[in-house]
């Protein structure tokens, strides 16, 4: 008794059959279908796709944080409660109190009118219900441990009077306010240049563990995922190709997918003329494929590929694979 | 900032002397005269009359002459059409008229237009917005000429309520009518402004990051987006200000108020030079006044903008 209950507060959050789509004028688009995953507390997740896979959409999902001609099925329980299309008054008790996000473009997701002082004790005086200058001590607190100086009088500043990687990290250290037990970082590094990319993944794998909170990175920087990540999920075509622990999936992938992804990261010990790509577009979602999404650019695909999508099924220590042929099988 | 207000006020002085010269200009350039009637004065008459206002002069000195009058002693000269009146008599009694409902009908205007567009683009693709945009295209097809006559037609013959003209400062009674056939079209273009300004503005990342924050919906309409999505309204507002302070011939006429609208079409019909230039100017300045307000207000809300 007392074990099953350890581990039902160990999972923090688990999203069930997680579909998206949208409506638009040309019809349905589904963006994300039927991804399924859990995670326990502290621990990092990395949700790793090419454009379009619908890795920022699972994110947006998670918050019901949807365009609004979008709609979410399936279930996502947030610490047990199922909070995916919960009433808004529920949702805004678990954003940035409980679940915290970090988003894609710091140039735009910072309100331009108004000081970076008002746009974060806002979050506080909401949510701890706190006075406006315990509020801003603890703004100050944080704008030091996301490293910037001069905190004190740099707060007061508006967002465009500070670079690109600064307003990330006052978008970091924002999302930090409430001491979230999750954070969703969207492709945080996406916008930056690859100096200050690196300092802010550091700046976040540092924070994790002073924080103790879990973390979902969404990237397509597999370079980053192998450093910070412990799990990771691999998405195609919105649905999920291959999930596991970062090590084995690196060493020996099991999917056809997540094999043409890493032999794409160019490496710097070996000469070449030319990169490494998977050959092919990602599908159009238009057109929900019947079988595999990724049969169309899959050199493994037999006939079966082309008709049935194949279940995400155990076949190792903790790992999952969505793949009609065996690992055996793969070329 | 105070620079920039100076810079701007000191641009304005040559602005205004290019307007009045053109349209001295183009106002002698008109065929006819105030002068000109169907029964035609004798020679020496005309003459007379013609050496009383200076028009026996050369253009440029007449313009000079009048440059001197206004700059010296803020003086527009006698009307050319109404003998015993001058036109800075004619202005101080008009454009009071025309300042008074046509305020009243800009901030009827601009609440109705912004709220009824904020709804809308709140409740997107919803009945209310639907209503909204119907309200809104209804209004804007009505033009105050078919507006005025349908209100005195019910408010004036059917109820009884209102008075179908005339004016008293006192009496909100003959203000309201004025008011509402001026303010509609106005509202429904702010509306429509609003509403496509608005829901760019819900779209924006930075209000996802909002909504991402757990800040109540009202809130971050208030606080976040409403101020964005009224920029593209503020500069629509500076000029129309103006044109609605102004005045509307069609107003005047319809409810005999008495306002500016009239006297600057009557001016022009009967070449009443002065009453003419007077007025062009009132509404130069006003218009140079006014956009430099809305740029100010502009910095106030835009951060980014810094004179």
């Amino acid at each position: 008794m007392h074990s099953i209950q350890r581990i039902v507060e160990l999972t923090l959050l688990e999203v069930r059959n997680l579909s998206v789509s949208f409506k638009t004028n040309d019809g349905l688009v589904s963006a994300v279908n039927n991804v399924s995953f859990s995670m326990d507390s502290a621990k990092t997740l990395a949700i790793v796709g090419e454009s379009g896979s619908g890795k920022s959409q699972t994110a947006f999902a998670i918050l019901g944080l949807l365009a609004s001609n979008g709609d979410a099925t399936g279930s996502v329980l947030f610490d047990g409660n199922e909070i995916l299309n919960a009433p808004i008054t529920q949702l805004n008790r678990v954003r940035a109190a409980e679940v915290a996000m970090v988003f894609q473009d710091p140039m735009t997701s910072l309100n331009p009118y108004m000081r970076v002082s008002e746009q974060m004790i806002e979050v506080l005086i909401h949510h701890k219900g706190m006075s406006k200058s315990d509020a801003m001590r603890e703004v100050l607190a944080l704008l030091d441990a996301v490293e910037i100086s001069d905190a004190k009088s740099r707060v007061r500043q508006y967002p465009h009077e500070f670079s690109g990687g600064m307003r990330q990290r006052i978008m970091i250290a924002m999302s930090l306010l409430c001491r979230p037990k999750l954070l969703i970082a969207d492709e945080p590094t996406t916008a930056l240049d690859v100096t200050v990319q690196a300092q802010i993944m550091a700046l976040l794998a540092g924070i994790q563990t002073e924080f103790g909170m879990g973390v979902i990175l969404i990237t397509h920087d597999l370079g980053v995922v192998a450093g910070f990540c412990e799990e990771v999920l691999v998405l195609y075509g919105g649905q999920v190709m291959e999930h596991g622990p970062v090590d084995p999936i690196f060493t020996s992938p099991s999917h056809p997918y997540t094999r043409g992804l890493l032999s794409a990261i160019p490496r710097i010990d070996v000469a070449t003329d030319s990169l490494e790509t998977i050959p092919g577009n990602p599908p159009n979602m238009m057109l929900a494929p019947k079988g595999c999404p990724f049969e169309p650019r899959c050199h493994n695909a037999c006939d079966i590929c082309a008709e049935q999508m194949p279940a995400l099924i155990p076949f190792s220590d903790h790992r999952l694979r969505a793949c009609n042929r065996t690992v055996e099988e793969l070329a | 900032m105070l620079n920039f207000i100076i810079k701007r006020l000191f641009f304005a002085v040559p602005t205004i002397l290019v307007l009045i010269v053109f349209s001295f200009l183009l106002m002698h350039m008109a065929p006819g005269g105030p002068f000109t009637s169907e029964r035609a004065l004798p020679p020496e008459i005309l003459a007379n009359l013609e050496a009383k206002y200076g028009l026996d002069q050369p253009l440029h000195r007449q313009i000079l002459i009048y440059l001197k009058n206004v700059v010296l002693h803020f003086d527009f000269g006698p009307s050319f059409s109404y003998k015993d009146r001058t036109v800075n008599e004619i202005l101080s009694q008009g454009f009071p008229i025309t300042l008074t409902y046509g305020s009243i009908a800009f901030v009827f205007a601009v609440l109705s237009g912004v709220s009824l567009g904020v709804l809308a683009a709140i409740y997107h693709n919803s009945l209310l917005d639907y209503l909204a945009v119907g309200i809104t295209i209804g209004a804007q097809v009505l033009p105050n000429f078919v507006m005025a006559p349908i209100l005195v037609l019910i408010f004036t013959l059917f109820l009884g309520w209102l008075p179908g003209g005339g004016w008293e400062y006192d009496d909100p009674k003959y203000i309201i009518m004025p008011v509402v056939a001026l303010a509609t079209s106005f509202m429904a273009s702010i509306a429509r402004i609003t509403r496509s300004s608005m829901l760019e503005v819900m779209n924006a990342n930075h209000i996802r990051t909002t909504r991402a924050k757990g800040l109540p919906t009202r809130y971050i309409i208030l606080h976040h987006a409403l101020k964005p999505a009224l920029l593209p309204v503020l500069s629509y507002l500076g000029p129309t200000f103006v044109s609605m302070i102004t005045g509307s011939v069609v107003i005047d006429m319809f409810f005999s108020t008495g306002g500016m609208g009239l006297h600057f079409v009557n001016a022009a019909l009967n070449r009443d030079y002065s009453v003419m230039m007077g007025i062009t100017i009132l509404v130069g300045v006003l218009t140079i006044l006014f956009s430099l307000v809305v740029d100010i207000l502009y910095a106030w809300i835009d951060p980014k903008i810094r004179y």
